[in-house]
């Protein structure tokens, strides 16, 4: 029901793509994310949290169709339906039924709770595309109130010692999470520009987010000695970020786990806190949807395949450009 | 466990020299004398007897964990590190523990004369109670290799202030052939006498790299310059009668080099002499390539020492009569070297390094240019008005290299890098043109900055033409100047040539694959 086209996951029922990485009439959107929601589609038909985000990073003037989860479309017999993928704000799995035989594209998710996104729902399937970003044993994450309790930790000592800290998240899912999770008795929270767009479109549907003030250049420097700033990894090694001086860098990542990524993070604190699932999160997720059929996109696709295999899920490999390669979420923190 | 653990963990996340002392400190105000010695030999290099085998411990992992070895394979080639990787896919330990580094290491130990089921049985129920960094660092005991970046000199200022020692001589009583077994916390670093251990060799004086034009140093008569030879760094001290031969690495290598056991009966007791230990025939030296097929034979044949024969090229002398005299005058020290080394009966595997005579900087700076055909990789400035220091400091020892050597070479293929890099493509192998093709000659890890690396990285996911393994062949595209610092023929490379330290200089995007080097253009280097 879908192949690997030069433009990307293609459903040739339906006619329509899904995540395409070069310009099609008609897509449906998993995420906001930019690998996954790419400029120069004519119709962009995403979750309904999803169409503000999408908006925002793509352009104003795109035309979008937005649903509801559960609710769904047909497209030429194909019956187009998005699930919580529990990724980030918005973020939804695709289903897609045609003549009973039920498909699934995972775009990226996780099964964890993460306070902000709703939560991941597996969806019974036939064959099931599922990311891989951390499809390895040695990815295996800690709840995350123990990762939200070693963050308040560091905030409160440096806090305490009249340190600033400055926490790398992208900007859109992990930052929020960020603003949702850590203990706002510790200090005021600011977010960088980029962050507190993404603040305000999450919190126009999630009014539960707590409040963070923008940064801007008026604010007395004095405010952010017991601050948390909320900033994405680009300003890293820019001059933005030595305003904060005295401050303490932590970055938010799964390949925080690797000792060797957080070296080369350069950072005073590496946070293991991730949007994708871990390797018990993937053979969870995997096993939910009771596919027959696995297919792996972006990660440790061809470790991951074989490991499915070696279990007795018939899997293969499919080549995409979602998320570049291994390193991507962590050349993004870098 | 958890103290050091706690350590450990501190020290791999900064990079900041005063945290560093700070848990170190820490640490040693608070552990047993014990684990203090243990840190100490751990931190200088000591290692702990191998009692595992490391296929063993993959094997016993994976069992532990439930899962085939070939995806502890795949595991391993992205976290880069085997402790670690073991650590991360076993099963969640409980933490609860009593264990102290001594602990931990004694049962390593212990392993050593049971039987493998035995050792199984020890390896998961410690595991168990460890929780994951715990593990990591215990798996590290077992493998050995700690690299956290704690330079001997840093661990004895935190030494030092917690002792109230002072940190140089702490500094020598740390060095020589002390281990964990034949001493004790108090014996090494509180109740050492300096005579205590007659092989103990001298703290080295290492020299900073000359940035600078040699004309800020001043009045050129202050200054004794001497060729910079392409060795071993070592030490030869003769005590008791008996002679030791030291690599400036603190690892003792009087065995390696029989030429110099003819010393023993030439130099007086109580004489410890610094200097070069370098391949050199016929008057000559030879490249550090031969050198290099000698060091690691811990027995050395006939044909062997015929053919790579070495001498002990001396520059400096640490101890005379039985009493060290670093704190004597370069000026003074040289006249007792040249004292010393005279004499009809000197073995000819003992030279000293003669003074370069000049007269202005011009001069030296021309003299310099010769470096290369004089076999050596520079110029040695020493303040004349200095005492033998140690470590390496700015200001009485400048080395003044030749500029490295560069050619503009093609990048081939790319492997994923280990530790830090893991993930990321840092591992390179580099190309000439030779008759319209490329042939590789070349592997360079290091020079780019990490935002090039990036940048590589991300050209070598797009443009890779074939996977073998972990490595990746590229489409010919990216050049790049690589500099090295030696060069000579070799039957075992395939281009023919090999070279020394290659390492990336930078890259040139200004040039096209076309426009890269010649084979031919890199053997006119040879000279």
């Amino acid at each position: 029901m879908i192949e690997v086209t030069p433009k990307g996951l293609y459903c040739p029922v339906a006619d329509v793509y899904i995540d395409p990485w070069k310009g099609v009439p008609k897509a449906l959107i998993t995420h906001a994310h930019s690998d996954h929601a790419r400029s120069g589609n004519g119709l962009y038909i995403a979750q309904e949290h999803c169409v503000p985000l999408l908006k925002a990073r793509i352009s104003q003037n795109i035309v979008t169709q937005s649903l509801q989860y559960g609710e769904s479309i047909s497209m030429n017999g194909v019956n187009i339906s998005f699930h919580p993928a529990g990724h980030i704000p918005g973020s939804a799995q695709i289903r897609l039924e045609y003549r009973g035989e039920v498909w699934v594209v995972s775009g990226d998710y996780k099964v964890e709770h993460d306070g902000i996104s709703i939560p991941f729902e597996p969806i019974k399937c036939h064959a099931f595309i599922s990311e891989s970003t951390f499809g390895l044993p040695v990815f295996r994450w800690r709840p995350q109130v123990e990762i939200f309790e070693e963050i308040n930790d560091w905030w409160r000592k440096n806090a305490e010692q009249n340190i600033c800290s400055v926490v790398l998240a992208y900007s859109l899912g992990k930052a929020q999470r960020i603003l949702q999770n850590v203990d706002h008795h510790i200090g005021p929270v600011y977010s960088h520009s980029a962050v507190a767009e993404m603040n305000d479109i999450v919190r126009s549907f999630s009014p539960q987010l707590p409040q963070s003030e923008k940064w801007s250049a008026s604010i007395l420097a004095s405010k952010f000695r017991n601050a948390l700033i909320i900033a994405p990894p680009a300003v890293n090694n820019t001059p933005w970020i030595n305003r904060f001086k005295p401050y303490s860098l932590a970055v938010a990542s799964g390949w925080m786990n690797l000792r060797g990524s957080k070296r080369w993070s350069a950072a005073d604190r590496g946070f293991v806190l991730s949007d994708h699932a871990d390797w018990n999160g993937l053979n969870e997720g995997v096993k939910a949807t009771g596919a027959e059929k696995v297919y792996i996109t972006h990660g440790y696709t061809a470790v991951y395949s074989r490991w499915l295999n070696s279990i007795g899920i018939e899997s293969h490999e499919l080549q995409t450009l979602f998320g570049g390669d291994n390193a991507e979420e962590m050349k993004e923190v870098v | 466990m958890k103290a050091f653990t706690e350590l450990y963990q501190h020290l791999d996340q900064t990079n900041k020299t005063n945290e560093k002392i700070e848990v170190l400190q820490e640490y040693f105000s608070r552990a047993s004398d014990e684990d203090k010695l243990w840190l100490l030999a751990l931190f200088s290099g000591r290692k702990i007897k191998r009692t595992v085998k490391v296929a063993q411990l993959k094997e016993w992992a994976c069992e532990l964990a439930g899962f085939d070895q070939w995806l502890f394979d795949e595991s391993y080639l992205i976290v880069g590190d085997l402790a670690e990787t073991i650590a991360l896919i076993l099963p969640d330990g409980s933490g609860i523990n009593r264990l102290t580094l001594s602990d931990c290491i004694n049962i390593i130990r212990s392993m050593d004369k049971k039987t493998d089921d035995e050792k199984k049985v020890i390896l998961f129920q410690v595991w168990s109670k460890l929780t994951g960094f715990q593990r990591f660092a215990f798996n590290k005991l077992i493998t050995g290799g700690f690299r956290i970046g704690v330079s001997q000199k840093l661990m004895c200022r935190a030494l030092s202030k917690s002792t109230g020692i002072d940190e140089n001589i702490l500094a020598h009583r740390l060095m020589g052939n002390w281990n964990a077994d034949n001493t004790t916390f108090q014996q090494l670093v509180i109740d050492a006498k300096d005579d205590d251990d007659h092989s103990r060799p001298y703290p080295f004086f290492l020299a900073y790299a000359l940035e600078t034009d040699p004309d800020e140093l001043g009045d050129t008569s202050a200054w004794q310059a001497e060729w910079k030879w392409d060795g071993i760094r070592g030490q030869i001290i003769v005590r008791n009668r008996q002679i030791f031969v030291w690599s400036r690495g603190e690892e003792l290598v009087t065995d390696r080099f029989p030429e110099f056991h003819a010393l023993l009966e030439f130099l007086p007791d109580g004489t410890v002499i610094d200097g070069e230990i370098l391949a050199f025939k016929d008057g000559l030296p030879l490249a550090f390539q031969q050198l290099q097929t000698r060091i690691n034979r811990k027995v050395v044949g006939k044909k062997l020492l015929a053919d790579v024969p070495v001498v002990f090229m001396a520059y400096d002398i640490l101890e005379f009569d039985k009493i060290d005299c670093r704190n004597k005058l370069l000026s003074e020290r040289r006249i007792l070297l040249q004292q010393l080394i005279q004499g009809d009966n000197r073995p000819t595997c003992l030279l000293i390094s003669e003074e370069v005579k000049f007269h202005s900087w011009s001069d030296l700076k021309s003299l310099r240019l010769q470096s290369r055909s004089n076999l050596s990789e520079g110029i040695m400035l020493k303040f004349r008005d200095s005492v033998y220091e140690q470590g390496r400091k700015k200001g009485n020892w400048w080395k003044w290299k030749v500029d490295a050597l560069t050619i503009d070479a093609v990048l081939l293929y790319a492997q994923t890098g280990h530790g830090r890099r893991a993930g990321l493509y840092t591992d390179f192998t580099f190309a000439l043109w030779d008759n319209g093709n490329l042939v590789p000659f070349a592997k360079a890890y290091s020079g780019l900055t990490d935002v090039e690396i990036k940048e590589v990285d991300a050209f070598i996911k797009k443009n890779t033409k074939e996977k073998f393994g972990p490595v990746r062949s590229v489409k010919a595209e990216l050049v790049f100047e690589l500099a090295f610092e030696g060069i000579n023929f070799s039957t075992r490379h395939k281009s023919g040539v090999a070279v020394r330290f290659p390492r990336i200089h930078r890259w040139r995007k200004d040039k096209k694959v076309e426009d890269a080097d010649t084979l031919d253009n890199l053997k006119a280097l040879i000279t």
